[in-house]
């Protein structure tokens, strides 16, 4: 990278392109050949930056310049004052909330102080679609020295110390499931990442592979020499066609420079990566399950024992990891498990990526590290409650998981407090809501994609889900009793019992957690046939301030089912039997004489 | 197994005989072998799962098997501008349900269904991964994010008109 003065950084994440980053990219090169500049300023496109809030990011090197919010016709501006006139974009620096100060170098910001960039340490700084660019952040340098020392029980040994563990969701120390696959027998072993991110709302699997996919095949080929197997396979959602094609120019590359396929770096081990694209289950997460669907069958999960390790893919030891738990590997190699394991909590060693996403100011993608709050988090990463709003509830832990209240604010975040206040950590999702936000829709959000995920196997899973959802649709809708609420509870209680995967078991969390959490509002639902959010139509009133109406007849005549009477310029009615609720009277009214009980 | 019923051509039962073939009729490979279907065929109706049960000597009721369970493969021919919207919880918190309702009111489409024109088919897909963005729809690839309602009828007009066009 050194011949050039200047390199303008753009990210090339699903959320950047789609607001256009590639045309800012094309525009860039374009402004740059008219104006000769071609061979002093490199456009380089780049994962993500994590600021999906204020996307497309365009970061100038080497002065750390942050613009946000770049437009496509802003390309000319940046050029000609940033790069001719050395003048930066005042109106494209992000500008402090609370300060009202552009800041110009995203270490300042608030979102990006707080954090600890592991897993996520080259995305955002390098080109994903070469090769080089990872070997100048050290990469293959863990694979190299792995080969060198040639002791795959140390090399396990050092990840098991490094206290490393799961990030796809459960949390098994990582450093013992190699050494499970290491000590089964078996003339083929497999390696498979599992990149099959299914949880509504997380996208850290995806913004790894898309934007640093070779430290992934790093770490699977270290996996695959520690534990003797030569063959690794990428198992990913072919709805991420952008991460599939990065996996693809990084596999290709990996083994044009002999760091995959035969004899790597001139030593005995070869080593291949497949890619095998799953086809949208949420349950092929869970890895029998995933194992099967590789297989080519239907991804439904089966008992263990046998575990993977013992007998996986094709019958062979296998052993499975989330794509986050590799991006782990080579970091903690290079630089020691003491280092590594010096972060975090005691149980919960490194850093989690979340993607954090809802009600909040800066939505996107962060790494921080095991044990800070949700607070620390949710305010002072995420910037506090959009619009100024009221923070009710935090979700993580996806559809598995459960909701947190203000009083679980300054819980530490790692795998057993989240657990132990009713969520879990899961794959990394974290969804705020606010006031605006019912608590029995949110539950029944959550059901409703559970009902439609499982894989039909277990009847507790496959009739229970559906019973609890259709539980949960009569409460919103004004006809449910107590005896509801106390069914719900029960019926969670067996299907958590009975089931056999991690689906199963951890699907009624959102209803248990809500009604542990919000009893309140259930019962307003029930009781009071009232939804204090305001956001369960059923149960929504449309009512008319008398000293308001002046008997204009506009909502009467918008209202599709006559529900509204009066005379012209007397107060009029809103016959709550007929009423529809469909708020055409509310949107017609123009002197807010109508509103919602 | 589905409602439509077509005769295929001479010519696609080549293509997915040839499918089959370049998997080397290995029946792990099934789910590639319906992707490939699926990419060039843009469904998978009963009778090309027929053909590819006799490639690959798998029973047909396995391969329907694997068609249903995974969202991903469909038996309904998309439309010609396939909409799809974002039921992410990002995007059902900033409101995805009353866009998925508009588009609903709109088209007159139930989620999984396709017009009888062709032109518009209506789907629910899971977090495409853009939450800054959310509420967010697709529009074949096309992403449009931080919609309120009452941008659903101009995206609609968008793609009439374009089709008027051609």
């Amino acid at each position: 990278m050194s011949n050039f003065k200047y390199h303008i950084l753009v990210c090339g994440g699903t959320g950047c392109r789609a607001s256009h980053s590639d045309q800012i990219i094309a525009n860039f090169n374009q402004l740059l050949a008219d104006k000769g500049l071609s061979k002093d300023v490199q456009v380089v496109t780049t994962g993500c930056f994590g600021f999906c809030e204020k996307g497309p990011i365009v970061k100038m090197l080497p002065d750390n310049t942050f613009y946000t919010s770049v437009k496509p016709e802003d390309c000319r501006e940046i050029i000609e004052e940033h790069i001719v006139k050395g003048r930066k974009v005042n109106r494209l620096l992000y500008l402090n909330p609370e300060t009202k100060e552009h800041i110009e170098d995203s270490k300042h910001m608030g979102f990006y102080q707080k954090q600890l960039r592991v897993a996520l340490r080259n995305c955002g700084f390098i080109d994903p679609e070469n090769i080089d660019e990872y070997f100048a952040r050290d990469g293959y340098a863990a694979l190299a020295q792995v080969l060198e020392q040639n002791d795959p029980k140390a090399t396990i040994e050092i990840i098991k110390k490094a206290g490393l563990r799961g990030r796809g969701g459960a949390g098994f120390p990582t450093g013992l499931k190699w050494e499970l696959a290491a000590k089964s027998e078996g003339d083929e072993k497999y390696v498979v990442c599992n990149a099959d991110e299914g949880d509504p709302g997380a996208f850290m699997d995806r913004s790894i592979l898309e934007g640093d996919p070779h430290t992934v095949l790093e770490a699977m080929a270290i996996n695959g020499f520690c534990i003797g197997a030569s063959k690794g396979l990428i198992y990913i959602r072919a709805e991420y066609p952008l991460a599939i094609r990065r996996l693809q120019i990084a596999i290709k590359q990996a083994t044009e420079y002999g760091l995959l396929g035969k004899n790597i770096m001139g030593t005995d081990f070869s080593f291949t990566i497949e890619l095998k694209y799953g086809a949208g289950a949420f349950v092929c997460g869970e890895e029998t399950a995933l194992i099967h669907s590789m297989e080519g069958n239907r991804g439904e999960p089966t008992f263990k024992p046998p575990f993977p390790a013992q007998q996986g893919y094709l019958k062979k030891p296998t052993n499975v990891n989330n794509v986050e738990t590799y991006a782990n590997i080579p970091v903690i190699l290079l630089k020691g498990w003491e280092w590594f394991s010096s972060i975090g909590t005691e149980k919960s060693k490194g850093t989690k990526v979340f993607a954090l996403a809802g009600k909040i100011n800066n939505v996107g993608l962060i790494e921080v590290p095991m044990g800070i709050t949700l607070r620390e988090v949710i305010y002072e990463i995420g910037g506090g409650i959009k619009d100024g709003k009221k923070f009710k509830a935090v979700q993580t832990g996806g559809p598995s998981g459960g909701c947190l209240t203000e009083k679980f604010l300054d819980t530490p975040i790692d795998y057993d407090s989240l657990l132990a206040a009713g969520s879990m950590m899961g794959s990394g999702g974290m969804i705020v809501m606010d006031e605006d936000d019912c608590m029995v829709s949110v539950a029944r959000f959550y059901l409703d994609f559970t009902v439609e995920e499982s894989c039909g196997k277990c009847a507790p899973c496959r009739i229970g889900n559906k019973r609890l959802c259709e539980i949960l649709d009569k409460i919103t809708h004004g006809h449910g009793t107590m005896e509801d609420l106390e069914n719900l509870s029960n019926l969670a209680g067996v299907i958590k019992d009975a089931s056999l995967c991690g689906l199963g078991q951890t699907s009624p969390n959102p209803v248990l957690s809500t009604i542990d959490n919000f009893w309140d509002e259930y019962v307003a639902h029930v009781v009071d046939k009232k939804c204090p959010a305001g956001q369960c139509k059923a149960l929504k009133r449309y009512m008319i301030d008398p000293d308001a109406c002046i008997g204009c007849t506009a909502c009467a005549r918008a209202c599709p089912v006559g529900a509204i009477t009066g005379e012209k310029k007397m107060v009029h009615e809103i016959n709550q039997e007929t009423c529809i609720k469909c708020g055409a009277c509310y949107e017609k009214c123009k002197f807010n004489a109508i509103f919602i009980k | 197994m589905s409602s439509i019923k077509i005769q295929i051509s001479q010519n696609t039962r080549s293509k997915i005989e040839e499918i089959c073939k370049s998997y080397n009729y290995e029946q792990g490979e099934l789910i590639n072998v319906l992707h490939k279907t699926q990419e060039y065929l843009g469904y998978l109706p009963a009778e090309a799962q027929e053909v590819i049960a006799k490639e690959m000597n798998i029973p047909t009721a396995k391969v329907y098997g694997v068609v249903s369970f995974y969202s991903f493969f469909t038996m309904v021919p998309k439309g010609r501008f396939p909409i799809s919207i974002c039921m992410g919880t990002a995007c059902y918190v900033r409101g995805a349900e009353k866009i998925l309702d508009e588009f609903k009111k709109q088209l007159g489409l139930s989620v999984g269904e396709t017009a009888p024109d062709g032109l518009f088919s209506l789907a629910s897909l899971r977090c495409v991964g853009a939450c800054g963005l959310a509420p967010v729809v697709l529009v074949g690839e096309k992403v449009y994010g931080r919609l309120a309602t009452d941008d659903v009828k101009g995206i609609i007009d968008e793609y009439k008109n374009s089709a008027d066009v051609i």
